[in-house]
């Protein structure tokens, strides 16, 4: 990888202050994206701002009735999180199954939703969850977060602070994992809220989307024949060496019943 | 603020403090190799796939080559290397893989045997189908995997006694 200079900010202020004065700055999380990017070239910033010593970006805690989950919280710590499995299972198990174990160990929430991966298992959860992203900032709601491929609705120098999930009666998550990478060829989080259910598809197509006619089913009879029911277009899915847009469809049926009848 | 070309970083490793000068962007497991001269830790894939370069750092697996070493700066990392005793007696892991035959070429072992370590400390007890899927990120390409598999149960239940 290309020369950076690196930092270890002790808070937020001093994490931004350093962002907002660097040439190209990064910040960096876990580093299961952004260190691998940067070894193949892809990615060269000036500098690397490390997040890991930022105590306010850390913890696991009910606020206002949501589940606040820590930018900095790893895939592993949410797994194991005894408050997220009593309030949010389906996170657990999610957050459980993402990469491999080490990868678990290092990877964080906040990083992955910046990066968006669009096979990233996370982003079907906050647009399901509807939940609220907290920056330095502002709060973005996860509906206008998530704009394009590897596209956020962060500016530049903005950091994520926290993820702000709501708590449904009932959530399932249902994935069929890359065999090789273990990210989600096609991922479906169903949640039964109060006023309604929720379905997010990710892996399919450039970038997290709720599936409104899967919504619309459930709302009816929240049963897996009614997402059964519901024909996928693959128009917009991705093709790629791992499956095709038709592929992808099916599997979105798939993974959809069996989060319904996960639920 | 580490600035390049390069800086002094103390950690210790194994039970002893060490130091030694990297730039900001080397690698954790360059560090251990090149610097420190620990060569019991190997770099299969070098983007985070294999497994094979896993050490702890701070007691937590990671994949040494996806950590930049100045992030290891006053934390505690333990390698392959530090597993025996000072008298060469095996770690029961270690002892485990030698006695099931866990490996073939050998070059996945260190991984294996240090992401296993953290697999026999978790609080439930563990099945082949934990095991396996504990192992997701470590690939053995004799595809040895059922010896592996035998020996990281072994290893476990011989740590648990």
């Amino acid at each position: 990888m290309y020369r950076f200079t690196y930092h270890q900010p002790a808070d937020l202020d001093e994490a931004v202050q350093i962002a907002s004065s660097s040439e190209d700055g990064s910040y960096l999380a876990g580093g299961m994206t952004l260190l691998p990017t940067m070894k193949f070239r892809l990615a060269s910033p000036s500098d690397l701002i490390d997040l890991g010593a930022i105590e306010a970006l850390r913890g696991i805690a009910v606020e206002g009735g949501r589940l606040r989950i820590g930018a900095a919280s790893t895939h592993a710590e949410v797994a194991a999180s005894a408050l997220v499995t009593e309030r949010l299972p389906a996170l657990t198990g999610l957050a459980g199954r993402i990469g491999d174990p080490a990868v678990r160990n290092r990877g964080t929430i906040g990083g992955s939703i910046a990066n968006a991966d669009p096979a990233a298992d996370y982003p079907a959860a906050l647009l399901a969850l509807d939940a609220e992203v907290v920056t330095n900032r502002r709060t973005i709601a996860a509906a206008n977060f998530f704009t394009g491929f590897f596209s956020t609705a962060l500016d530049p120098g903005e950091l994520v602070t926290a993820v702000r999930f709501a708590v449904p009666a009932q959530a399932a998550y249902q994935k069929a994992p890359n065999p090789a990478s273990r990210f989600a060829l096609v991922g479906v989080f169903v949640a039964r809220h109060a006023d309604g259910a929720r379905v997010a598809v990710t892996g399919a197509g450039q970038f997290a989307t709720r599936y409104p006619a899967f919504e619309t089913a459930l709302d009816t009879s929240f049963t897996p024949a009614a997402v059964a029911g519901v024909t996928v277009d693959e128009a917009g899915l991705m093709t790629d060496l791992h499956a095709s847009a038709a592929y992808r469809a099916h599997l979105i049926s798939v993974m959809a019943k069996r989060a319904v009848a996960a639920c | 603020m580490a600035t390049d070309p390069s800086a002094s970083i103390a950690l210790r490793v194994n039970g002893k403090d060490v130091e030694g000068r990297a730039e900001a962007r080397t690698l954790l497991v360059d560090f251990l190799r090149d610097t420190l001269r620990l060569t019991g830790t190997h770099i299969g894939c070098d983007t985070s796939q294999c497994g094979a370069c896993v050490v702890h750092l701070d007691g937590v697996a990671v994949k040494s080559c996806t950590v930049l070493a100045v992030q290891a700066a006053g934390r505690e990392v333990r390698t392959i290397e530090g597993l025996a005793d000072a008298d060469g007696s095996l770690h029961p892991m270690q002892e485990a893989f030698r006695q099931h035959h866990g490996l073939q070429c050998g070059f996945c072992t260190p991984g294996m045997v240090m992401t296993a370590i953290e697999l026999a400390q978790s609080a439930e007890p563990l099945t082949p189908e934990h095991v396996r899927e504990g192992l997701e990120g470590n690939i053995c390409r004799c595809t040895g995997y059922h010896n592996i598999v035998q020996a990281v149960l072994a290893g476990a239940a011989a740590m648990r006694q």
